[in-house]
C-alpha cells in the first residue's frame, strides 16, 4: 500500500461534534406500533378525527407494504416493533408556547449546536422552528412574519389553527400510499414545520427548521408542509443533528412543497445526522421522502442539499412540473465516508409544456463509503418543448470506496431535450502535492479540493449556511487523507 | 549556505533515478540545471520539494543547515522552498486568490506571523500580478483551469512572487512561453533576486539564461551531474548538443 493510500485510509477517523445527549424529562410512548399507538399519538396531539382517520388509513396501507430493497444500501432488518414512535420533552407548564417556557436544557442544546433561539441573538434574517425529537419546541420571529400573512409554525399548531390549509394540502404531493417510509410517516408523524406564504408575498427572511434527535430508541418522523401561493416566494432551510449512539436510529420524514402559479420555493438542507463510528456502528437511517409540486404556471422549486451525515441516506427530493413553463432544480452534495452509504438523487417529472429542470449532483466517497446517484427524468407526451440538464460528478478519496450512478431517462415527445453529463475523478495526489507545496496541509488541501468540487452546489445555499456547509464538508472528511 | 546536496540517491519503486548528486547553492546565486530528457531534472526538483513517490535511498540535503528530507512538503514550503511546476496542476472550483491566500496564510501562521485578510492579500496580489503582467481576472479563475500553457507558467511565477521564497526552483518555466512572455517571466524572476535568496533554474534552452544570468550551469546526465561551469557552458551545449558530454561520461 503506498503512502497516499494509507493516509487516505486514515481519513476515516472523523469526529462528530454534535454527539452529546441532553438530559430532559421526556414523555415517551413505549416501543411498538399498532392502531392504539396511532390513536394515542393523535390523541396526545388533540387532533381532529379526520386526521386520526387519515393516519389509520396510512397505517393499514403500510402494513401491506414491504421495505424497499432496490436502493444500493445494506442494513439489517429493522424491527419496527422495537421503536418508540413518540418522544416529547415534557413541558414545564401548559398554555401558549413562548421561549420562556422552553426547558432551558433544550435552549442550551440549540445554543451548543450553534442555533440560538432567543430572537435578539438569532442570525439576522433567519426564523427558526426547532424540532426536538418528536415535537416543535420553539418557533422564532412568528409575529413579524404574521404581519405579512405568512404562517410559520409547528405542524401540530397548524393542524389546530389552520386546519383547512392542512387538510387541503396534506398528502397532496406525497400521498400516504406513496412508499413504505412515507406511509409509515403518515401513520405516526409527530410534528414538523408548516409554512404558508400568501399571494404575492416575498418572504423577507430565511425560514429554517432545525431537527434534533435526542431520545434513544425513538424514531423521528416529522412532516414538513410548505405552500407558496400565487406569486409568492420563500427560501427555507433545514439542519439536522443527533447524539452519538451505538444503535441505529430511524428518521423517516416527509416534506411536501406546493408552488402555485409564479411562486418560487427554495428548499435547502444541511443534513448532519450522526453517521455512526468508523466501524459502521450506530448512526441514523435517513429514509426521507421529499417532493415538490410546481402546480402553477411558471412556478419554480429548487432543492439544494448537503448530505454529510447519517449511516444510510435514502432520499430523492423531486419535482413534479405540472404548470406550463415551470422549473425544477436539484443541487446535491452527498458524502459517504467510513461505512456510510448514500443512495440519493432526484426525480424530475415534466408534465407541463416548456418545463425545465436542472440536476447537479456531486458525490464524494471516502473510506469504505458507498455513494449512489439515482435519478429519473421523465418527460411526458404533453410536456412539449421541455428541457433537462443533468450533471453528475463523483469524487473518490482512496480505493476502498465506491461511486455509482443510475440515471433513468424517459422522453416521450420529440420536441424536448435531455442532456446528461457524468464524470468520476479521484482526488489527485498531484493536486494534494501542489497544495502542500504552496504551504497548505493535506487536511486543508482535501477540504479545499472537495469544496472546489462542490462549488456549484454550495453557491446555491444561502450565504450563512454555505460557510457552515463548507466547514462541515471539511470536518466530515477530516483524516481521510493525511 | 542555502542548499547543500550530498551524494543524493533517489528513485521510484526500486529504480534509481538520481545516482549521487552533489550540489551547493549559496545565498545570492542562480544555478541552472540542464540535461537531456529523462536525465532526472524534475526528479531532483521533486525530491527537494518533498514529492512522496520518490524514495531517497542515500545522501543528505541541508536547507540553510537543516535536514530538508525530514520535513513534510508543507514544512518545506513554510521554510521557504518554492517549486514552479513543469506541469502546474488544475484545481477545479478553487479560485486562484483563495488558493494562494490559504497557502500564504498557512505559511505565515507557521512562522508566527499575522494572517492577511482578503483585502490585504488583494493588495499584495495585485502588485505581484504586475510583475508578470497578468490580468487581475486570473485571481477569480479556478487554479490553472483553462489557463493556456504560457499562462500557467506565468501564474507559477506570480505565486512565487507572492510567497517570496528563500529557494525558488523553476522546472522548465520557460517551456511553452512566447518570446515576450519569456522576457516578462525572466524580468519577474530577476526582480526577486536578492543577496539572501537563491534560484535553481531547470531549462533546456540557453535563451532563458540570456535573461536570467546564472552563476553556475550544471549538466545532469542519467542522474549525475557530469559537468559544471559558468554561463558559457550553456552556450556551448546549445551549439554542440549533449553528444560530447555523453561520450565523455561513458568513457
Ligand atoms: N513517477 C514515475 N514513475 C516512473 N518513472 C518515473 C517517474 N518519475 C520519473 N520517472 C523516470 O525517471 C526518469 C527521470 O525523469 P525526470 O522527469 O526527472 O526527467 P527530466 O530530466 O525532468 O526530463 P524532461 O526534460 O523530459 O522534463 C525518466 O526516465 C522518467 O521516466
Ligand atoms: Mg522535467
Amino acid at each position: 500500500m503506498d503512502a497516499a493510500t494509507k493516509t487516505i485510509e486514515e481519513f476515516a477517523g472523523q469526529e462528530y461534534k454534535y454527539g452529546f445527549v441532553t438530559e430532559v424529562d421526556s414523555d415517551v410512548v413505549p416501543p411498538g406500533l399498532d392502531e392504539s399507538v396511532i390513536r394515542l399519538i393523535s390523541e396526545k396531539k388533540e387532533e381532529p378525527s379526520w386526521l386520526t382517520q387519515w393516519r389509520l388509513r396510512a397505517y393499514r396501507h403500510w402494513r401491506t407494504m414491504a421495505e424497499p430493497r432496490w436502493p444500493k444500501v445494506h442494513f439489517p432488518k429493522i424491527d419496527y416493533q422495537a421503536i418508540s414512535y413518540y418522544a416529547a420533552p415534557k413541558k414545564k407548564s401548559e398554555g401558549p408556547k413562548s421561549l420562556e417556557e422552553v426547558d432551558p436544557e433544550i435552549l442550551a442544546t440549540y445554543e451548543k449546536l450553534g442555533i440560538p433561539l432567543k430572537e435578539q441573538e438569532v442570525l439576522a434574517g433567519v426564523a427558526v422552528d426547532a424540532v426536538f425529537d418528536s415535537v416543535s419546541v420553539a418557533t422564532t420571529f412568528r409575529e413579524k412574519l404574521s404581519e405579512l400573512g405568512i404562517i410559520f409554525c409547528s405542524f401540530s399548531e397548524a393542524v389546530k389553527e389552520h386546519p383547512d390549509l392542512v387538510r387541503e394540502y396534506l398528502g397532496s404531493v406525497v400521498p400516504y400510499t406513496d412508499n413504505f417510509f412515507a406511509s409509515l410517516n403518515s401513520a405516526v408523524f409527530s410534528d414538523g414545520s408548516f409554512c404558508y406564504v400568501p399571494k404575492g408575498v416575498q418572504c423577507p427572511m430565511e425560514l429554517s427548521t432545525y431537527f434534533r434527535i435526542n431520545a434513544a430508541n425513538t424514531g423521528q418522523f416529522e412532516r414538513t408542509l410548505l405552500i407558496a401561493d400565487e406569486g409568492a416566494s420563500v427560501s427555507y432551510l433545514e439542519g439536522c443533528t443527533a447524539p452519538m449512539r451505538d444503535e441505529n436510529q430511524l428518521h423517516a420524514a416527509v416534506v411536501e412543497l406546493v408552488a402555485l402559479a409564479g411562486a418560487k420555493i427554495k428548499y435547502s438542507t444541511v443534513q448532519n445526522w450522526y453517521p455512526g463510528d468508523a466501524s459502521g456502528r450506530g448512526g441514523i437511517y435517513n429514509f426521507v421522502t421529499k417532493r415538490g409540486a410546481c402546480r402553477g404556471e411558471a412556478s419554480k422549486i429548487s432543492w439544494t442539499q448537503v448530505e454529510t451525515g447519517s449511516a444510510i441516506t435514502w432520499k430523492y427530493p423531486s419535482c413534479i412540473l405540472q404548470g406550463d413553463g415551470s422549473i425544477g432544480e436539484f443541487y446535491s452534495v452527498a458524502v459517504a465516508n467510513s461505512r456510510q452509504q448514500a443512495d440519493t438523487g432526484t426525480k424530475m417529472i415534466h408534465i407541463g409544456k416548456g418545463t425545465r429542470s436542472t440536476i447537479v449532483s456531486k458525490g464524494i466517497s471516502a473510506g469504505y463509503g458507498q455513494n449512489s446517484y439515482r435519478g429519473l427524468v421523465r418527460i411526458t407526451p404533453k410536456a412539449t418543448g421541455s428541457r433537462n440538464f443533468t450533471q453528475c460528478d463523483s469524487m473518490l478519496l482512496g480505493d476502498k470506496c465506491g461511486a455509482h450512478t443510475f440515471p433513468y431517462i424517459e422522453v416521450q415527445n420529440d420536441s424536448s431535450q435531455v442532456e446528461h453529463e457524468a464524470s468520476t475523478s479521484k482526488i489527485g495526489e498531484d493536486q494534494i502535492f501542489y497544495c502542500n507545496q504552496r504551504g497548505i496541509s493535506t487536511e486543508d488541501a482535501v477540504s479545499l479540493i472537495v469544496n472546489g468540487f462542490c462549488k456549484e452546489v454550495l453557491a446555491e445555499l444561502p450565504m450563512e449556511f454555505a460557510v457552515e456547509a463548507q466547514k462541515l464538508l471539511g470536518i466530515s472528511l477530516e483524516g481521510s487523507v493525511g | 549556505m542555502i542548499l547543500e546536496i550530498r551524494n543524493l540517491h533517489a528513485g521510484i519503486e526500486g529504480t534509481e533515478i538520481l545516482k549521487g548528486i552533489d550540489l551547493t547553492v549559496k545565498a545570492g546565486e542562480v544555478h541552472a540545471i540542464m540535461g537531456p530528457n529523462g536525465s532526472g531534472k524534475s526528479t531532483l526538483a521533486g525530491v527537494l520539494a518533498g514529492r512522496e513517490e520518490y524514495e531517497v535511498t542515500e545522501g543528505e540535503v541541508l536547507f540553510r543547515g537543516e535536514n530538508l528530507l525530514e520535513m513534510s512538503p508543507e514544512e518545506r514550503a513554510a521554510a521557504g522552498v518554492f517549486l514552479a511546476f513543469q506541469y502546474p496542476v488544475e484545481i477545479p472550483g478553487v479560485n486562484s486568490a483563495y488558493f494562494l491566500r490559504t497557502g500564504l496564510n498557512s505559511i505565515r501562521k507557521s512562522r508566527g506571523e499575522e494572517e492577511l485578510d482578503a483585502l490585504d492579500f488583494l493588495k499584495l496580489a495585485r502588485e505581484k500580478l504586475k510583475l508578470v503582467q497578468m490580468d487581475e481576472a486570473f485571481l477569480k479563475r479556478s487554479v490553472n483551469e483553462g489557463f493556456s500553457g504560457g499562462e500557467k507558467k506565468r501564474h507559477e511565477i506570480f505565486q512565487m512572487a507572492v510567497l517570496d521564497p528563500v529557494l525558488g526552483i523553476l522546472d522548465e518555466t520557460d517551456s511553452g512561453l512566447d518570446i515576450d512572455a519569456l522576457r516578462i517571466v525572466a524580468a519577474g524572476v530577476n526582480s526577486l533576486r536578492r543577496a539572501d535568496n537563491a534560484f535553481l533554474v531547470v531549462t533546456h534552452y540557453q535563451r532563458l539564461l540570456n535573461h536570467i544570468i546564472p552563476d553556475v550551469v550544471h549538466v545532469l546526465l542519467d542522474g549525475r551531474i557530469v559537468q559544471s561551469g559558468g554561463k558559457e557552458l550553456a552556450l556551448q551545449l546549445e551549439a554542440e548538443g549533449y553528444d560530447r558530454i555523453k561520450q565523455a561520461a561513458t568513457v
